[in-house]
Parts: structure tokens; sequence; C-alpha cells
């Protein structure tokens, strides 16, 4: 609270894990608070669901002790190592957003240190329901978040059961998740090639599938369903020089990881390495990249907007730039965050390697995306202006009003703040 | 802020109707349209360049900035921070006159040194106090080979070049704690109209091919920048040669 009162002309902001791609946990100049320290889980009660924990616990932690009393983290983003604040304040979602929304929708109440330096506890109903909704995905601009409820999901085992099935082009891709077969799974998303141009465009590996009940587990792993199973192969070295990640590296391993997964399988029971974080197997895979690093464009496109869809993946495989961790899912219903996310619509993540002319491009992509009517994602922005995210966002005077109110002097800024003038 | 693949939204030239500057200030407008300070003597040249940068959809204000008046720096570069915080700081100011005349004549070997090093020198410590501050952003100062190994034909020049470039070399290990990146580029001959008349050196470069050596300076956070890249290694083949032979050289 010292800290927030006492902040600088710079400024003071709440940090997690660090995992945003972009700017939104830094601050130049300004004071950066290391939540991290804050990292006690204060109860866990079996029986309501319900964990009270600081907001620098991460969700790894909390999946490891909340496991053993048979309560899962309701929202699991591409990784683990994200805090409780982090996952409030960028409103993350997981391969379950159709069925279970994004985080926001699972706090039951939240502490906010506020600019004044006082302590609120906000609920998502009733009189702080505002600043409880401007606080999810709020980029960490009301407050500092230090403490939270969080409704858990129940679950008999640590596994899923998944099918797994291969889509040969954009069309088929797109049929699969709109005809309905998506409600009959939790979890549900998909590797997608935006390398290959033609016939061969938009072709997907899907994995959909549920947390697996006690009797679905093969009789080896009911001894210990609850194991906490997420195995790593081996770490990559740091040593990899720039330009590996190219389209002939990108292609070959494309088609393997394509090829991999089968036509259609059914049933498989999978730990969470395996269903869910399978870049996990290799730690530290970023360092593939190169120094020069990579650029993330997570987008979304309202349903039905097929031959958009269709264009932008276009431009994407003749553009000269490649990228080959590209994720596909149709999203669900959004929520009441100003700021969130997620919306009914096409959700798809491309990973670029940074080379010179890929801000142009990535430009003349999101002028496309507006044209939809879709956005893109703060959590891993990093270069777009303040006009596009202002049309991508309607509702950003709405936030603004309410974050006014309770941050007068703006006291929170970011770099992300400061980027596109939030 | 300077985005992720190296766009700036706010960008400071001190010198402002240099045209090495200015093409800079058009490279970056040619991505994205950002806020550009001109600093330089009041003149109409100031007011086109001024102005042919708002065709471009940049917002442009114009402060009147005298290189030879090293009392009034400080209050040129807070005006220039006034209106928040400056990604990029471009020091592109500077004189080149008639060599043979500048080392024969006092007074305009003292305004080289004055133009060419004192005047980066305040104007750099100036810049660099707000930089720290701010905790980002970066800072290009426009140096050149002639620093590099000093020939006859233009020493007083090049013992100008010499110092500021020592400047902003040292200063950029002293600002990198702050997260403030500086870069010394180094060109070699440019058609200016500071080279007007002059005849044509090797690997001479256009105002343009500059400009996109300085934007990939910015976005790749390097710290020294040979213009064109071929320079780094001619000049360290010329700084090791000796006297006898490179006073023999016809350069």
């Amino acid at each position: 609270m010292r800290l927030v009162t006492g902040a600088g002309p710079r400024g003071v902001l709440a940090r997690g894990l660090g995992r945003s791609y972009g700017d939104p946990a830094q601050n130049a100049g300004g004071t950066v608070i290391d939540m991290t320290g804050l990292d006690r889980i204060h109860s866990i009660d079996p029986d309501t669901g319900h964990v009270d924990l600081d907001a620098g616990v991460s969700l790894d932690t909390l999946m490891k002790a909340a496991l053993p009393h048979g309560l899962w983290v309701p929202v699991l983003p591409g990784t683990r190592q994200v805090t409780i604040g982090g996952a409030i304040a960028n409103d993350i979602h997981g391969k379950n957003h159709h069925s279970a929304g994004s985080f926001g929708n699972h706090v039951v109440s939240m502490d906010l240190v506020t600019a004044d330096g006082e302590l609120r506890t906000l609920h998502p109903d009733g009189p702080t329901s505002e600043l409880f909704w401007a606080t999810v995905a709020g980029v960490g601009l009301t407050g500092v978040v230090v403490r939270a409820r969080i409704a858990m999901t129940r679950t008999e085992t640590a596994y899923f059961i998944a099918d797994l099935e291969r889509t040969e082009n954009l069309d088929e891709t797109l049929d699969l998740v709109s005809d309905g077969s998506d409600d009959r799974y939790t979890y549900s998303s998909a590797w997608f090639d935006s390398i290959s141009t033609g016939a061969r465009l938009g072709r997907a590996a899907f994995g959909r599938g549920s947390l697996a009940t006690l009797d679905q587990l093969p009789a080896k792993l009911r001894g210990d369903p609850l194991k906490f199973d997420a195995p790593q192969l081996a770490t990559l070295p740091d040593f990899f020089p720039n330009g590996l990640a190219n389209k002939l590296s990108f292609s070959a391993i494309g088609e393997l990881y394509y090829r991999k997964t089968p036509k259609a399988k059914r049933d498989v029971v999978q730990n969470l390495t395996a269903f869910y974080h399978p870049l996990d197997l290799f730690g530290e895979w970023n360092r593939a990249y190169g120094s020069q690093g990579f650029l993330q464009y997570q987008f979304s496109t309202p349903v039905g907007a097929r031959a958009g869809l269709r264009e932008v993946l276009t431009t994407v495989a003749t553009s000269g730039h490649v990228s080959f961790l590209n994720v596909f899912k149709q999203m669900g219903e959004g929520n009441r965050a100003p700021l969130s996310f997620p919306h009914p619509g096409w959700m798809v993540c491309l990973d670029f390697p940074i080379r010179r002319g890929l801000g142009e491009f990535c430009a003349e992509l999101d002028a496309r995306v507006l044209d939809l009517g879709g956005r893109l994602y703060t959590a891993k922005d990093s270069r777009t202006s303040p006009e596009a995210f202002a049309a991508m966002y309607p509702r950003l005077d709405e936030w603004r009003k309410i974050r006014n109110s309770v941050d007068p002097d703006g006291v929170f800024v970011s770099d992300m703040s400061r980027r596109l003038a939030l | 802020m300077i985005d992720a693949v190296g766009n700036p939204q706010s960008l400071l030239l001190l010198g402002g109707t240099s045209e090495i500057g200015l093409a800079v200030a058009e490279r970056f407008a040619a991505n994205r349209s950002l806020r550009i300070v001109l600093a330089g003597r009041l003149s109409n040249r100031l007011t086109e360049a001024a102005e042919r940068l708002r065709d471009k959809g940049c917002s442009v204000t114009v402060l009147d900035f005298d290189a030879r008046r090293p009392e009034t720096h400080a209050e040129v570069v807070d005006k220039a921070f006034a209106d928040g915080d400056i990604d990029v700081t471009v020091v592109a100011f500077g004189i080149l006159g008639d060599q043979e005349q500048a080392w024969t004549d006092i007074e305009l070997a003292r305004e080289m040194a004055e133009v060419n090093y004192v005047a980066p020198v305040t104007v750099g410590v100036a810049v660099a106090n707000r930089l720290r501050a701010q905790g980002h952003g970066s800072l290009v100062a426009l140096s050149s080979v002639a620093g590099e190994r000093i020939r006859r034909s233009n020493f007083v020049y090049g013992s100008t070049k010499a110092g500021m470039d020592g400047f902003y070399t040292g200063l950029t290990e002293a600002l990198r704690p702050s997260g403030v990146h500086v870069a010394v580029v180094r060109p070699g001959f440019v058609h200016t109209k500071m080279t007007e008349g002059l005849k044509a050196a090797p690997l001479s470069q256009t105002p343009q091919q500059v400009a996109q050596i300085v934007v990939d300076a910015v976005a790749r956070r390097r710290e020294l920048a040979w213009a064109p890249g071929a320079f780094r290694y001619v000049m360290s083949a010329l700084r090791h040669l000796p006297r006898a032979v490179f006073r023999r050289l016809p350069v």
C-alpha cells in the first residue's frame, strides 16, 4: 500500500510471472511490484470447491495443491506459469472457453488495493461489480489485486479422455467446430497449418476431450488418479542461431506434427502435458527461435466470417512470414468485462519469427481483423496502435470512465497503457 | 513506446533540417504516424521540413535550437520532453566546411569544435538525464567514419567526430543499466547539402540508405552501426595501417 500511495511520477504497476508477450507488465522509469512473493494459499474448501489465495500464487502451484482434494483449475492457458493476479488482469482463457468461459467467470471475490491506498473487496454482482469487471481484463490499471477467492472445478482424475482427429483443409476445420460436436467436449482446440497454400491451407490437428472420470481410466492409473502427471523430456540449450526458424524447417515440423495426429482416434487417455501443454515436453522451447525472438499475433473473428478468415490465412501463407505454432479454437460467450478478449467466434494464434517487414505486415493484418469485426488480445499484443485498439474494443471508453473514477491521477501505468493510450 | 517491431511513437530530431535526420523521420513515418519534435535554427527550411512531415500524417512541433549556444541546451531539451516521453532521439546536426581553412583559421576551427563536439555533449547530457528518468528510449548519434582514423584531408572535422563518437560510445554503457539504448552510427560519404560539390568517395550513401540503417539499429537495439556495413571492415583495415603507408593513400 505504501508502494501505491508513494508512487513517483512514473507510476506503479503489479507484475506476476511475466508470461505476457508484450508490455502490459512493464513500467519504464516507474515502480514495478513483483507479486510472486505474495504466494500463500489461505484455504482450500473441498465442500464449496472454493480456494482463497494470494494473487502471486501461480496456477501451477494452485493445481498441485488442489488436485489431492479433487479440485481442478477452472481455466488453464497455454502455460501454468501465470499468477492469479495475471490471470485476472488479462482475463485469460483456455481450451475450455466454449464450455467454461474465461478466468474472470470463476472469480468469487477479490481484494484490490486502489490508488487511494484503500483495500476493497469486489464481487461480480452487487455494488462493487462495476470495478470488479473493470479489473477483470483491466491489465493492472485499476489497482493491485492482492488476494482472490476462486471457484474450482471438481474432478475425479487428473487425466483427459480425448478424441484426436485431422482435417484436410480450412472448410473441414471450420465445419468440424460448427457442427455442434464441440459441445460434447469441455476442452477443444487445434493446431493448424498456416504455411501450406491452396487445398491444404488451414488443415488442422484437433484434440478435443474432457476430464476423465475414474471408471474411464485404465486400471494402472486408477491407483493414483489425481497424480500431477506432467513429464518433461529435455530442456533445449541456449545456442540456437537466428534463422533456423524458417519456412523449410517450419514446413517440415508442421508436416510431422500433422502426421503424428491420427486421422481419427477415439477415447485416448492423455496426461496434462500430452493433451494440454505438448510444448512443455521440451523445456525452454522458445530458444529454438534464436535471439531475435518471435511475435505472437492472436486475433479473433466473429463466427461465420469464413471468407474473411480464409483471406487472412491466405495472406499469411503467402506473406513470406512463417508461423508454425498456430492455434485455432472456437470461442464461447464473452463475459461482462469491457476489455475482455473472448467473444463468440474463431480465435487464431500465430507466432512469427521477428524479421524486417513484420511490423508492416501485422499492421495490414490489424486492418483485416478490424474489418471482420475481430480484435487482438492484450496478453499477446506488443505492437498495435492506440487507434486500432480503440476500434477493436468499443467499450474502452466505458472502462476508462470506471478506471478514472478509482485512479483519477493515473497512479497505475504500464508501458502498454502508454503505448495504447489506455 | 517503441513497440516489439521497432516502431516509435515519438521522435526528437536535434538538427531539424538535417537531411539524414529527416530521412530517418520519414522512414519511421512510413510505418506509422508519430509525434515529431524538430529542433533547429528557425528558418524556412525548418518550416518546410515540418510541413512535409505533417503531410505524411505526423504531428510536428518546431523548437528553436542553436548548437552554438550550449547555455540554452538544457532548456531546449526540457521543452522537447514537455509533451511526454520521447522514444527516439537523433543527434543529427554538424558542419563540415572548408577543411584547409578550418585548420588555419582559429574561428572556423573553434566553431567546428563547438558545433560538432561541444553541442553533442551538452545536449547528450541533457537528453540522457531525461531518458534515464523515463527508463526507456533510443538515442542515436550520427558520427562519421572520419573519426575512426583521422586523415590529413579533413582532420579538424575528423577530430570533432572522434570526440563525439567517444562520448556516445561511453554513454551507451552508462545508460545501459537504465534500459536506455544508445546507437552510434558511422556513415561514410553521404550525398547531402553538406557534401555538395565534393567528389563522392567510395561506398557513398544516400540519406535514405543511412536512415534505413538507423531504423534497423533502433529495432534491433544495435549499439554500433556503419553505413554501409562494409565500412566496418574497411575502417578496421585502415586503422591498422602504419602511418608511412596511410599517408600515401589517396584518402
